[in-house]
This record gives structure tokens, C-alpha cells and sequence, in this order.
């Protein structure tokens, strides 16, 4: 316990700084000191993809990164896509295109369709698949997932959202 | 008044019923604010973590837990013995057995749970875990059902090796739990003695886990000042849950509060009471500091839910057109260490009684005969009413393999033998009565869809080239809405289901229910039922579940009864509201009740349709004075529903593959589904239920399986191991449906969450096996896993270029 270090990273846009063993993972920081339980535990293995955060422009698997790992680095999570009180594309077609149920993958599904868009804004369905394989979903048979993330696609395409 | 459009307006504000109404559900969701479990954060909580068994079965010698307390931050470490004191160191279960809460002398399953540590954080209680050493002295393990009652058979549960029986009749050896029987075996043997043809097939539901996103959990916290428990639990029952935590702890079930809050998916893995809630409830009750325990992935599929585990064996006798006179199945059922099997009392191997699937067969006989293993405890019911999955598969392979053994197309033989729409309601010979259906359109209408004899002929082309092409079939009939109290029980309570609905001054809605959603939509559902019923908008009826403190008590959600069971409570609480405003209404109008007529949302005089009162202005009136005489105040009502019978949703599916004969990989090229689900409440939710039930099927039929070898070594607890398709595999869906209301259903809904997941699996499998029908295969195992068809393929000799 005595060997604690402190790392700071800007989260969402705002710096933080916590103190941390050198085992902490990430995934335990956002959700148990940092109030962020958007991203959820599903696996432990990085299989699942529910611990899905953005660090510096890639999509992350936090429940097997050290907090350590992640001083000075720039993070995005699920409470970042809202901007404004105006919900990002990607959020208003997940619901419109029903591609949510339990809402368990919700978040890190969210998160990593965000940066599939950042790197290929207008992929076809066999790419946003592919894109979205690390991802798992138990209720949805991803399908309407892929509907929504083609819809806000198309919509990030005529009017850009406010970049996170 | 009257004008079309301005009709047509005001039936769109309300969003109700048969509208694709967007979910309620999803605002918090899509922002990441759900409440989960592992959300759940009270001051000064307690991390629990679990020590579990290395071995399959084995004796405890000895427990030393000083190192473990020695480590900083470790509060205590509990064992059988510290629950011995108040008893709980084992739990009865629904089958009728116990369960050893922790472990008592000995270990029955890998991962068993033996020990608790407690700490002020997730990272020391796991290292405290791992400092509790435990002396344990290896025993024989029996991993094999078929091996379980031989005469040398190591006796697994030796606490109850003398008792003659444990729930359900009599038992013939230690590791025999029960034998269940349905039907009639002397009329079923003497259908098959005179039949033209009979076939034989055996045919296993491999063990498999429902595995949702988030494992399972619990915080307890006791209250020591005021003597409540509060316990916020990953569970599909939170009433029943009280009542079994009352019956265990002694704590008055008034004083207990369940709260299931958001639910990361359950598919059955969420009913059970497990011991890690349990010990961590015992926990709170005696440090008085909230008890935090989560589940591992590798704990959540280790130890908690299992499904299926049947070894089954089918039969069918029928003349030489392809008609069936007989059938029977039996199955060996794998229930592990435990039979904390989850079945309602009378019912032990649940509904496979099922089993005569859409078909009109005069004679049945099915028997179940369940053992005790060295294996995790239980059998859920993975998406699907109790065992109903293990009855459809059995049907459906079956009505192959009989089509094969008589040159009968597999469409034609299900339409040979297929109930008909006149028949019903119809009785089975194993004794369900079928409320209604029509099989022969919805079969007719699917294959005119996919045009089946087009498929055909391509198969037989590709056949004469040497390359594989399946064509699968699957004509179900689901048994849904447990259930009628007189037919389904656990514990003594019987399986109603409730709605309490408050109506406010202003028109707003407050309905409670004893169900519990894990994603199905319920906020969204309920309230469209209450608009239409009600004539108030869907947009301003909140719906809640879960806090057994706030809703009235309900059997909870699992086997499809959501909408059969707590959807009629909804129905017949509102139409009690209705009927209260309507004399309301008819006493404002100055005319009498009579001479009222219904329409959207008011209650106009007939003949004067200037004359009306709407439910706003009604609701305001029944918290004013101005009421008939001797009326009370207020528009509330509850209801209690014991449905008079269960529901037979149904469906047809058409699955075709296409498999690489050198590698054994198996493409689903389309999957066709039909279903019939009766009244459709919300069409969108419907198909994104039949997407993720499908999924489920195929996740099931092509890749899952828990191994163990042969010491009873867990070989896939990790999602390493433990196939969930992701988007790649997924193949897409194609969904339609006709609409047969069920008639003794207040909105003629049957329930459709399950009908995908068992009547998509054996579509699967019928279409695997289709790719090999003519080389001769008759059937193969699941899960066909590339591996495993290529070892088809091998087998045949047809791997090779």
C-alpha cells in the first residue's frame, strides 16, 4: 500500500490526478476513484471489450492496462461523447436503431464505434463488424448495433459533431 | 370529434400498443448511467472474495486462515464452521436438496465455494484469497452421468447418502436424484411394436452457460440500529429472493429489501440464490458493514447457472407415409454436485413434456432420469422455460431423422404431422393443451420466402459436384408464462404475477410490477399497454421493477412470462382503473354507464359524441369531491393474474450453410425466422429480441461447450475458451411473422424472448447435418464447431483433395 504513485491524464477533457498502486488497473481507477462506471468489467481478459475507453486516439482495454501505464495521456470514456447537453451521433442512433438492450456493452461498444468513425468515416457493414469484433453483446445479435453506427455516419457525414 | 386524422392524432400521443415506440430504457444507458451491481458504493463497504476448490472432490482437512488475517486490510475470513452458529453453512434448494453454502468437510465441484475473505478493498480481499491455505485430501471424481450410478461409484454427497429421496420419489443409488416419467408407456411401446418404421437417435444437449455481460453479485447491508437488510443482487426474482432469504436467515421477510437494479443480462443465469450472496449477507448480518461480492468471469462460468447437460435418446414410430404413432424420449440429466436445479416443484424436469413439439402424435412416453456429478450444481434454463430447449431439440432432430430414414422431404414430413388449425385448442398425449396455433401457413409462408424447392434444387446440384449444402428446418411449438398456480410452484408460492397501477392528478402514471427486466424493454412494453388501456400517453407512464419494497410481489422474469403473465396483470389492473372512470365519467355526464362508449382516450355519450369526458380531465375529477355517492378517491389499482393456462408461442425457421468440406467451417449464407407470438406490442422490441435469441442459438449450436477431463477439471471458464460469436460470425437475420392472438390472454400475447434460442438451435443443426444427409449422417452433436465437422468430414473420407 505504501508504494503508491501518482499519475495524472486528462480525462473527458479535464486533468485529474490520482494516486495509485502499481498493480491498479485502469478499469478500477475510472470506476472506484474517479466516479466513471460507464465503462463496465464483463471478462478481465480483454475479451469483451465492456471496458472499452479511448486513450490517445485508440481504443483501450482498461481492465488490462495499468493506471501507471496511462500518465499524461489524453482519455475518453462514455461520459465524454455528450457535448453540450447535445448527445453524440453515434448515442442518438443507438437508440433510434434499437441497438441497446441490457446496456451492459452499451458504453465500450459506444466508445469503440467512436473511434472506428475517427479512423474510417464511412465504413461498410463488413468493416464496422470487423471493426467492432472486439466488442461482444449478448442481447442484440449486433445487427441493429450495425444499422447504428451506419446511421450515424451518415449523419457525422453532413454535419460533424463537435470534435471530444 | 369523429374526424379521421384528428383520431388517427390523438392514437399516435398515446404510443401504445403495435407501436415501434423507442425505449425508455436507453436515455440513462447510452450515457453510461446505468446502476449495476459493481455501481453499488455504500460507506464503509467490505470486499468479499471467494476461496474456491482446486479439485472436483475432495475431502478438507484442514483450513488455516493466519496468513490471510495476517495480511493488511484483511477483516476476517469466514468458513463453514463461523456460518455453523446460525445455520447457514448450507441452503435448501428448489429441487428439494441443500447446497453447502460453504463447503462442509468436503468439495464436491471444482471452484466450489470453501471460504470468504473480507477486506476494505477488491485487491486485498484477492490477496487474502490467495493466502488461505486449505489441506485437502484428493477422492475419485465422477465427470461422466452415465458412470454416476454404477455399483462402485464414488458417493458424492455423503451427507444425504442415506436419505431414500430428495425432492421427487423414490432414489435407487447415492448419486441418484430422481426419475420422472410422463405419458403412457404401454400405449406408447405398443405403437412402436406395430409401426412400419421406427428410427432411434441419441442426441445430447451438451452442458453450456447463459454467460451474460455482467457476471453475478451482490452488496448486502444489514442494518444492526433498525434489524433491516437491504440487498442489492444481480437476480431474475427478487420477490421469491426475499422470501428464501427470510426462510434462511430469520430475518422477517418486512424487513428485508431486494433491489435488482439494472441488470447486465441474465438468460437465465440470474435466477438462482447462489452462496456468494448468501455469505455475504451472513457477512453484513454480523460485522454490520454493507458486504460488496462480484463474480469473476472465470467464477460466473465455473460455478453459477449452468444449462442443459441432457443425454437424451429419441424415438419415433410411424407408419410409411412419414404420419407418427408413437414417441418416446428419455434423457440422463447431469445436475452436478447439487440439485439446485431450477424447476417449479411438481414440474422436475421442468416442461419437457414439450417434446411432441407441433405435432399430432397420438402416443408419447418421456422419462428423466437425473444424477449427481462432480460438477458445478444446477441447470438453468439459458433462454428458454424449464428444459423446454432440450424438448424442442429432441423433436425437431427427430422429425430429420425420420424424414431421412423414409425418403420424405423434411418440410413435407413436418406439414404431414403438423396439429391443424381445426384441432385446436388441442390436448397432447403427454397432457399440455395447445391454445392455439397455425402451423401449416407459417411453414408454408417461410418456405415460399426463401423458396425452398429453389434451395433444393441448388443442393442437389452442389451435391452432385461434391461440395456440402445444408438446408435446416425448424417448425417449434415454445411453452411460455409460468404458469398456472395449479400446474407451477416453487416453494409453495404459486406463479402469478402483478401490476400495481397509480394514476395522478394530472394523467401521469406510475406502474410497479414483479417482474424484473435484464434488457427485455419492460419500461417501454408495460407502459404501451397501460397508453392503450388507459388513453394516457406512453410518454408519461413510468414503469418500475425490482425494489421489492416499492412493487407488489411477483415470480419475476425468466421463461418468457413477462408479457403472458405480468403483461395480462397489466391489462386487467388498468381495465380496473377504466372501469372506475368510467362511472366517474357516466356521473359527469349525467347519463348512465351504459350509454358510454370508449375511443382512444375518453369516454363519449353514444349518439352525442359532443358529449365526452377524457381520462385527463377524468383523473383530475377523482381527487376532487366531485364523485358518484359512496365512491373513495383516486384512480389506483393492482392486480394479481394467475393465468388459466400457459402460452404456445410458435414459430418456422429456415437456416441454410454452406460448409468448406477441407476445413469444416460452416457458413450460416441465411437464416430465416417466423414467428408467431400472438398480439405484438412493440414490433421493434420483438425483432431485436428474435435478433439476440438467434445469436444465442447460434452461439450454442456452433461453438458452445463446457469440457471437463477426466478428473473433473473445468477446460473453458474463461472467454479464452468459452465461444460468444462476435459480430464476424453473427450472421444476419431475417425475421417475419403472423400473428395468431392467444385466446385466453387479456391482449392475446404469448411471450417471444425465447422462442429464437430453442427454436433456432436445432434449425442449426438440422441444417448441419443436412450437408451430410446424403452420405448417410443421420445426426451429430453439438456444438459444430469447424473442428468437429471436419472430423465428419474425415470421417467420411471426403477431406481430402
Amino acid at each position: 500500500m505504501a508504494n503508491m504513485h501518482k499519475v495524472s491524464f486528462k480525462l473527458n477533457g479535464k486533468g485529474v490526478e490520482v494516486a495509485v498502486e502499481p498493480r491498479e488497473l485502469l478499469i478500477h481507477t475510472l470506476r472506484e476513484r474517479l466516479a466513471h462506471t460507464g465503462p463496465h468489467i464483463g471478462c478481465e481478459t480483454s475479451h469483451c471489450g465492456a471496458c472499452t475507453v479511448d486513450v490517445d486516439g485508440m481504443s483501450v482495454k482498461s481492465c488490462t492496462v495499468l493506471t501507471v501505464q496511462c500518465d499524461g495521456s489524453e482519455m475518453l470514456t462514455v461520459e465524454g461523447l455528450e457535448q453540450g447537453g447535445v448527445l453524440h451521433a453515434l448515442q442518438q442512433a443507438f437508440h433510434e436503431e434499437h441497438g441497446l438492450q441490457c446496456g451492459y456493452c452499451t458504453p465500450g461498444m459506444l466508445t469503440r464505434a467512436y473511434r472506428l468513425l475517427q479512423e474510417n468515416p464511412n465504413p461498410t457493414e463488413q468493416e464496422i463488424r470487423y471493426g467492432i469484433a472486439g466488442n461482444l453483446c449478448r442481447c442484440t445479435g449486433y445487427q441493429n448495433i450495425v444499422k447504428a453506427v451506419q446511421s450515424a455516419a451518415r449523419k457525422l457525414a453532413t454535419a460533424p459533431a463537435v470534435p471530444a | 370529434m369523429g374526424d379521421m386524422s384528428e383520431l388517427q392524432e390523438r392514437e399516435q400521443k398515446l404510443q401504445g400498443m403495435g407501436t415501434s415506440l423507442l425505449r425508455k430504457e436507453d436515455a440513462k444507458f447510452i450515457r453510461g448511467q446505468g446502476s449495476y451491481i459493481d455501481d453499488i458504493k455504500l460507506p464503509g463497504m467490505l470486499f468479499g472474495a471467494i476461496v474456491r476448490s482446486p479439485y472436483a472432490h475432495a475431502r478438507i482437512k484442514g483450513i488455516d486462515k493466519s496468513k490471510a488475517l495476517a495480511c493488511p486490510g484483511v477483516v476476517a475470513v469466514l468458513t463453514a464452521d463461523d456460518l455453523k452458529p446460525v445455520n447457514l453453512h448450507w441452503m435448501p434448494t428448489v429441487g428439494g436438496d441443500v447446497q453447502a453454502v460453504l463447503a462442509d468437510k468436503k468439495v464436491c465441484f471444482q471452484m466450489q465455494e470453501v471460504a470468504m475473505v473480507l477486506a476494505t478493498d477488491r485487491y486485498t480481499a484477492a490477496d487474502g484469497a490467495a493466502l488461505v491455505e486449505v489441506d485437502y485430501e484428493e477422492l475419485p471424481a465422477i465427470v461422466d452421468p452415465e458412470k454416476a450410478m454404477a455399483p462402485d461409484a464414488p458417493v458424492i454427497r455423503e451427507d444425504i447418502a442415506d436419505k431414500k429421496e430428495v425432492g421427487h420419489g423414490p432414489r435407487t443409488h447415492p448419486n441418484h436424484i430422481f426419475t420422472w416419467e410422463a405419458g403412457d408407456k404401454a400405449a406408447a411401446d405398443a405403437a412402436f411394436a406395430s409401426a412400419a418404421v421406427t428410427v432411434r437417435e441419441e442426441i445430447l444437449n451438451p452442458r453450456v452457460h447463459p454467460c451474460p455481460l455482467e457476471t453475478c453479485g451482490c452488496v448486502a447491508s444489514f442494518n444492526k440500529a433498525t434489524g433491516t437488510l437491504t440487498l442489492h443482487v444481480t437476480t431474475q426474482i427478487p420477490h421469491l429472493l426475499r422470501t428464501v432469504l427470510a426462510m434462511l436467515s430469520g430475518v422477517a421477510e418486512s424487513k428485508i429489501r431486494v433491489i435488482g437494479g439494472d441488470i447486465g443480462g441474465g438468460f437465465g443465469n440470474k435466477v438462482p440464490v447462489y452462496p456468494g450472496y448468501v455469505v455475504a449477507t451472513v457477512a453484513s448480518i454480523v460485522t454490520g458493514v454493507p458486504i460488496k461480492w462480484i463474480e469473476s468471469r472465470i467464477d460466473n462460468i465455473s460455478t453459477t447457472g449452468f444449462a442443459r447437460d441432457y443425454h437424451g435418446v429419441g424415438e419415433l414410430a410411424a407408419d410409411k407415409d412419414g404420419r407418427i404413432k408413437g414417441l418416446r424420449f428419455s434423457a440422463l440429466a447431469d445436475h452436478g454436485a447439487f440439485n439446485s436445479h431450477v424447476s417449479a416443484s411438481k414440474l422436475p424436469a421442468g416442461l419437457f413434456s414439450i417434446c411432441t413439439g407441433s405435432y399430432d402424435i397420438p402416443n408419447a412416453y418421456c422419462r428423466v432420469d437425473a444424477v449427481y456429478t462432480n460438477k458445478a450444481p444446477g441447470g438453468v434454463a439459458y433462454r428458454c422455460s424449464l428444459r423446454v430447449t432440450e424438448a424442442v431439440y429432441l423433436i425437431e432432430r427427430m422429425m430429420d431423422v425420420l424424414a431421412q430414414k423414409l425418403g420424405i422431404d423434411k418440410a413435407e414430413i413436418r406439414r404431414r404431422n403438423f396439429v391443424k388449425a381445426e384441432q385446436f385448442p388441442y390436448t397432447t398425449s403427454l397432457g399440455w393443451t395447445l391454445d392455439s396455433g397455425a402451423y401449416h401457413p407459417a411453414l408454408d409462408k417461410v418456405l415460399k420466402a426463401v423458396d425452398y424447392e429453389g434451395l433444393r434444387r441448388e443442393q442437389a446440384d452442389k451435391r452432385a459436384k461434391g461440395e456440402l449444402m445444408g438446408i435446416g428446418l425448424s417448425t417449434f411449438t415454445e411453452i411460455v408464462g409460468a404458469g398456472p398456480t395449479k400446474v407451477c410452484d416453487i416453494l409453495g408460492i404459486g406463479l402469478f404475477d402483478s401490476c400495481e397501477i397509480r394514476v395522478h392528478p394530472t394523467g401521469g402514471v406510475i406502474a410497479r410490477l414483479g417482474t424484473m427486466s435484464q434488457g427485455q424493454g419492460h419500461a417501454t412494453t408495460y407502459a404501451q399497454i397501460i397508453a392503450t388501456e388507459l388513453g394516457l400517453p406512453a410518454s408519461d407512464i413510468v414503469v418500475e421493477e425490482g425494489d421489492t419494497d416499492k412493487s407488489p410481489y411477483g415470480a419475476g422474469t425468466w421463461g418468457s412470462r413477462s408479457t403472458p403473465v405480468s403483461g395480462a396483470a397489466t391489462a386487467q389492473a388498468a381495465r380496473k382503473i377504466k372501469d372506475k372512470a368510467k362511472k366517474i365519467a357516466a356521473h359527469l355526464l349525467e347519463v348512465a354507464e351504459g350509454d358510454l362508449e370508449w375511443e382512444i382516450d375518453r369516454f363519449k355519450v353514444k349518439g352525442n359524441p359532443s358529449q365526452a369526458k377524457t381520462m385527463k380531465e377524468i383523473c383530475m375529477v377523482s381527487h376532487t369531491g366531485n364523485l358518484p355517492a359512496g365512491m373513495e378517491q383516486g384512480l389506483n389499482a393492482v392486480s394479481y393474474y394467475d393465468p388459466p393456462n400457459l402460452t404456445f408461442p410458435f414459430g418456422a425457421y429456415v437456416c441454410v450453410v454452406d460448409i468448406d468440406k477441407f476445413t469444416g467451417e460452416t457458413k450460416v449464407r441465411r437464416f430465416y425466422a417466423l414467428d408467431d407470438c400472438g398480439t405484438r406490442i412493440n414490433p421493434m422490441i420483438i425483432e431485436g429480441q428474435i435478433h439476440g435469441g438467434l445469436t444465442e442459438a447460434y452461439a450454442v449450436a456452433m461453438g458452445q461447450q463446457i469440457p471437463f477431463d477426466e478428473n473433473g477439471n473445468h477446460l473453458g471458464n474463461s472467454l479464452m475458451d468459452y465461444f460468444l460469436p462476435t459480430a464476424m460470425e453473427t450472421p444476419h437475420w431475417e425475421t417475419d411473422h403472423t400473428v395468431t392472438p392467444c385466446p385466453h390472454h387479456p391482449l392475446g400475447a404469448k411471450g417471444v424472448a425465447e422462442s429464437p434460442h430453442v427454436g433456432g438451435i436445432p434449425c442449426i443443426s438440422n441444417a448441419v447435418i443436412d450437408a451430410f444427409a446424403h452420405l448417410g449422417v443421420t445426426h451429430m452433436d453439438m456444438p459444430h464447431s469447424a473442428y468437429r465437422v471436419w472430423q465428419q468430414c474425415r470421417a467420411l473420407g471426403i477431406n481430402k483433395r
